[in-house]
């Protein structure tokens, strides 16, 4: 866990203080909804479809027993009982009423919890690798390296009004559990040939409705000189990004249009100005943030404890969640344990009050007091001891977290659509639910392997529909709802953009659709354990286009 | 035709009323049957900044029965809510 100093303290309880004035202003009249709508805006406070909704960041993807306690806290006093967890490491609670929110934000701020930036044009919460600092893959724990940039750019007076909004993912493993290619910036930490430590630094990507994927341009970036790098794309994006045309506003659309190599040329020339100056990063305060990072007292375990082998034997159920949702920890006798929100029916990525308040404790027993929140909607537990894990499923599996689908058909990214948000032109919910109830045999599941199913009810792609193995994007069109499929989408290293495979489809045949493209890919696999993303770049699109479309 | 918006204090869908108030119920709506007199309901709605947030002109149908409903889905979910079922029933 990262420990908040006093500077961050009072930084968050003085916005509630204001926030708090603002809300009474607006409420008396004397505020406009013009005047008020930007000052909401700051502290992560929407207007939906329904209601308000409140966006609580959640910085890297690391929660407290205590901080998830409060969030089931202010879902059960303020909204109606449950939270959603975004794709974006925030939660969201989607029926709050504006005079209660500063009551709320007082609460959420005494855990060192808020939703500033978490809306506008600034830079949105960093985010990465919910296994950060456990995975056996990674060099170094990456959220330090965020934490560093988030206190930088946290109310930064030159980055509070940029063209658009900004999102930054940091890694440091082998495998990229972060989408780091989808991001406006992204930051990967990796060993150069040399031996030495240093950042890849990737410019331009970001989904919507012109999707790039962000490319790199710099191979190669010392630590120390992280910050000021940063602040040299941000300079350069807030010179030349466009003002004139929300649409064209993103650094995507800078970098696309000038060139990445011209885009590095312009952002090389501001940092060669500030690199070393005070941004140049002081490896004792580096190390200071890294200190306040508190990583558990891990015991001298053993892999495989005979209480496991025994479990594994005596019960198929907990075997197979054993070999979906639990993966390896970088020490011996550990285990990092992923809690599936997504159960058959059931929304993605939302959890109840209920759920929380157990996972908390939960956590506080079996997972050194901390849990983690992922891109793909899910929760972790990411220090569980092996021998701790036959009764940490019993509870998880009377909770409904415990589904083992982790990576399967069913483990469905999927953005909150028309059922709440005011920007969506088609639902995307329903659709997850009733393919989740296609593919509730577990074992057709596990057959089709690891399959991302990624749904947006809008353009603006929240859910990540081009980045899904399938990709499903709703649109309107005459008043109805169609869906947009698209095929060999991918978030990780090896990152892809989806290939449309044809017309929309009515919102009434979308499962079937999936289901039609599952049969075709088990006919077309060469083998077991061709993934099916492997298949669709090896045959392309076209002989799943024929199967949907056959009967069409 | 109608005005909706949103109620400022919960943020609730609200219904521009022919007296000028709003209300939560479709039927209590007051109706715009011309171009004019949907701009007559949102010059008045824009006006009351501290009721209601965000007034725009909505489609409504009416039935055979004569009741007013939603035009689009959208303001099928605006007024009946979400189309799934909440994790937590209202109430609980």
């Amino acid at each position: 866990m990262y420990v908040y100093d006093a500077f961050d303290r009072t930084l968050v309880a003085e916005r509630v203080a204001e926030f708090r004035d603002q809300v009474a202003r607006r409420l008396s009249g004397e505020l406009t909804e013009e005047e008020f709508k930007p000052l909401r805006l700051m502290n992560g406070v929407y207007l939906q479809l329904h209601a308000y909704m409140l966006r609580i960041a959640i910085p890297y993807g690391t929660l407290s027993a205590e901080q998830l306690r409060m969030l089931a806290h202010v879902a059960r006093k303020y909204d109606r009982g449950y939270g959603h967890f975004t794709t974006r490491q925030n939660i969201q609670f989607h029926w709050i009423k504006l005079a209660e929110l500063p009551d709320a934000m007082a609460d959420l701020a005494s855990v060192g919890m808020h939703g500033m930036q978490t809306s506008g044009n600034v830079v949105r919460n960093i985010t990465t690798d919910q296994w950060a600092g456990v995975a056996p893959d990674e060099i170094e724990d990456p959220r330090i390296w965020a934490e560093v940039i988030r206190q930088h750019v946290t109310l930064h007076p030159e980055f509070s009004f940029m063209p658009r909004k900004f999102k930054i993912a940091v890694g440091a493993s082998a495998h990229d559990r972060a989408a780091l290619r989808i991001h406006d910036l992204a930051l990967r930490l990796f060993r150069n040939g040399a031996g030495e430590l240093g950042f890849e630094v990737m410019v331009g990507g970001g989904l919507g409705r012109t999707p790039y994927l962000a490319k790199t341009i710099k191979a190669f970036l010392q630590k120390r000189d992280v910050l000021s790098y940063v602040e040299a794309v941000l300079r350069t994006y807030n010179q030349f990004g466009r003002r004139d045309n929300i649409w064209k506003a993103r650094i995507k659309i800078l970098v696309h249009e000038l060139g990445a190599e011209a885009f590095a040329r312009e952002v090389e020339q501001e940092w060669q100005n500030i690199k070393d100056g005070p941004l140049a990063l002081d490896p004792a305060i580096v190390a200071e943030i890294a200190g306040r990072f508190r990583y558990p007292d891990y015991q001298r375990l053993e892999d495989g404890p005979p209480e496991l082998a025994a479990a594994r034997r005596a019960d198929r159920r907990f075997d197979t969640w054993l070999g979906n949702a639990v993966a390896n920890h970088k020490l011996p006798g550990y285990a990092i344990v992923t809690l599936s929100l997504k159960p058959e029916g059931g929304t993605p990525g939302d959890a109840t009050a209920k759920q929380m308040d157990a996972i908390a404790d939960l956590a506080e027993r079996y997972s050194l007091g901390e849990i983690r929140v992922g891109h793909e909607q899910n929760l972790v537990l990411p220090h569980v001891a092996q021998r701790d894990l036959p009764a940490l499923w019993r509870a998880l599996d009377d909770l409904g977290v415990a589904t083992p689908n982790v990576n399967l058909v069913s483990d469905i990214i999927s953005c909150p659509g028309l059922d709440y948000c005011s920007l969506a032109n088609a639902r995307s919910i329903p659709i997850a639910q009733e393919i989740t109830r296609r593919f509730r045999n577990l074992d057709l599941a596990r057959d089709l392997g690891r399959l991302h199913v990624n749904i947006s009810g809008c353009i603006n792609a929240c859910g990540h529909h081009h980045v899904g193995h399938i990709g499903i994007l709703g649109v309107e069109k005459n008043g109805e709802e169609f869906y947009q499929i698209t095929l060999g989408g991918k978030a990780d290293e090896d990152a892809k953009l989806g290939t449309l495979i044809g017309p929309a489809v009515p919102y009434a045949q979308v499962a079937d659709v999936v289901e039609d493209i599952a049969a075709a890919y088990l006919e077309l696999r060469q083998r077991p354990d061709e993934l099916f993303i492997d298949t669709v770049r090896r045959t392309g699109v076209e002989p799943f286009r024929e199967r949907v479309y056959a009967t069409r | 035709m109608v005005v909706t918006a949103n109620r400022v204090g919960d943020g609730r869908v609200v219904f521009r009323r022919a007296d000028g108030g709003w209300t939560p119920h479709l039927d209590g709506a007051a109706i715009a049957t011309s171009t004019a007199g949907a701009q007559a309901l949102m010059s008045e709605a824009v006006a009351d900044d501290l009721r209601a947030v965000g007034p725009y002109v909505a489609p409504v149908k009416l039935s055979p029965g004569g009741h007013v409903r939603p035009g689009n889905l959208r303001e099928l979910i605006r007024l009946g809510g979400p189309t799934i079922e909440l994790p937590v029933p209202l109430g609980c």
